[in-house]
């Protein structure tokens, strides 16, 4: 399975970006291979409205089966549902740390929006 | 005559020059109509006080997905600039609170699965002002659209004032502040635009951005300065650069402030602000006059 997880810069090494939509990057480890790669969302950050929407689904057209991320808006995490895909609290640190403890089991699964839309 | 009231800066005194100057008007026996495109935050109203005649609320068409015909092929997300509609593996997703209401993907979709659905997003009131003593019976004309608490998008809302403001000889418009969609939808059909700013570099660094963005809209645009006589000369220095024509210069005055505080029109109470006002207007409707010739 793939995992996406946000990150401010394109390496593991990188601390997670707290943000989902607003993510300039994310790195996709690859559960099956054991490997990272990049994936740039600056298309979908630069958006005027709707990061979210179009950040999930650049995750879902990329195959992605679990997100582990800071924080998610409701717009955000409807799309996230449709697509299928788990979300994962992953508190602070770098992606290669954050996905350890995912692996380990420690992570927890969000189960709905945790911040509000930033429209209302 | 259509005169748009901008600035840029929020809180240098538009609608206290959009009222004022719609008052002046009907003052000198022109047919004078008030609008207000601040839809976010109107309040030409508190000065105005108008007597409301006819209400009319504004919707956005929305589509609305039916599953039977949806085949989900993506096209109606492919045209949606706006993300208010996504598919996602095989459902629909809509976002109505995003949805500017074009239409596109009721025409992207080919197997017409995508119907409108009206969304109220705001509403526009009209009627009369008889804040003016010598308005005689018809009043100042009055229209303001308000948008609905939550809602984001104030075009919609400002498209519909638009098409209900009348033929009259004097139309003054009162912009949003910003330069945005909303200030552009305001002021893009007017024959002349005002800005109003404040000597200060806050007052400046915005009447530069909206002084390019109606340039580029290809409007003729003066200035009026409002508290002249604080601050710094910078907004001077730029209008001299520019060859942009400063209409009118408003003191720093304690009496206008107190006046503009009860919610009262400032030309039935001050005399020197009046006779700006009365210039002001002068000057406007001789710069719209050479413009059409």
């Amino acid at each position: 399975m793939k995992i996406a997880i946000t990150a401010v810069g394109p390496s593991e090494e990188d601390e997670m970006d707290q943000r989902f939509g607003r993510t300039k990057y994310f790195m996709i480890y690859d559960t099956e291979a054991g490997e990272y790669q990049s994936l740039s969302n600056s298309s979908a950050a630069a958006e005027s409205q709707g990061a979210g929407i179009r950040t999930g689904e650049l995750l879902s057209n990329n195959g992605v089966g679990a997100l582990i991320t800071g924080h998610v808006g409701p717009k955000a995490f409807s799309t996230l549902i449709a697509a299928k895909i788990k979300v994962f609290s992953g508190g602070k640190g770098k992606v290669s740390e954050i996905v350890s403890r995912y692996l380990a089991g420690e992570l927890k699964e969000t189960k709905g929006p945790d911040v509000n839309s930033h429209w209302t | 005559m259509k005169i748009a009231i901008a600035s840029g800066k929020g809180g240098t005194g538009k609608t206290t020059v959009a009222v004022n100057l719609a008052a002046i008007a009907q003052l000198n026996g022109k047919r004078s109509v008030y609008v207000d495109c601040d839809v976010e935050e109107p309040n030409g109203h508190i000065f105005l006080k108008p007597e409301i005649d006819s209400q009319q609320t504004v919707t956005n068409p929305v589509p609305v997905i039916d599953d039977e015909k949806c085949d989900s092929c993506g096209e109606c997300g492919k045209i949606c600039h706006f993300n208010a509609i996504a598919v996602i593996l095989d459902s629909v997703l809509v976002f109505p609170e995003l949805c500017h209401g074009c239409g596109g993907c009721f025409h992207a979709c080919p197997k017409g699965a995508i119907t409108e659905s009206p969304r109220e997003v705001g509403k526009i009131e009209a009627g009369r002002s008889y804040q003016v003593e010598a308005s005689g019976k018809e009043g100042i004309g009055f229209i303001h659209g308000i948008l609905n608490l939550n809602e984001a998008m104030a075009v919609p809302v400002i498209r519909a004032v638009r098409k209900m403001i009348p033929e009259s000889e004097w139309v003054v418009i009162d912009a949003p502040p910003g330069t945005s969609c909303s200030m552009v939808a305001t002021v893009r059909d007017a024959d002349y635009v005002l800005l109003v700013t404040e000597p200060t570099p806050f007052g400046l660094h915005d009447l530069e951005l909206a002084y390019r963005t109606v340039r580029d809209l290809d409007i003729t645009a003066g200035v009026v300065v409002n508290r002249a006589g604080t601050g710094d000369s910078g907004v001077g220095e730029f209008c001299a650069r520019e060859g942009i024509e400063i209409l009118a210069e408003i003191p720093e005055s304690r009496e206008i402030a107190e006046i503009y505080s009860r919610g009262s029109v400032i030309i039935n109470e001050d005399e020197g602000f009046a006779s700006i006002m009365a210039e002001l207007m002068k000057k406007v409707e001789k710069r719209i006059m050479a413009e059409q010739r």
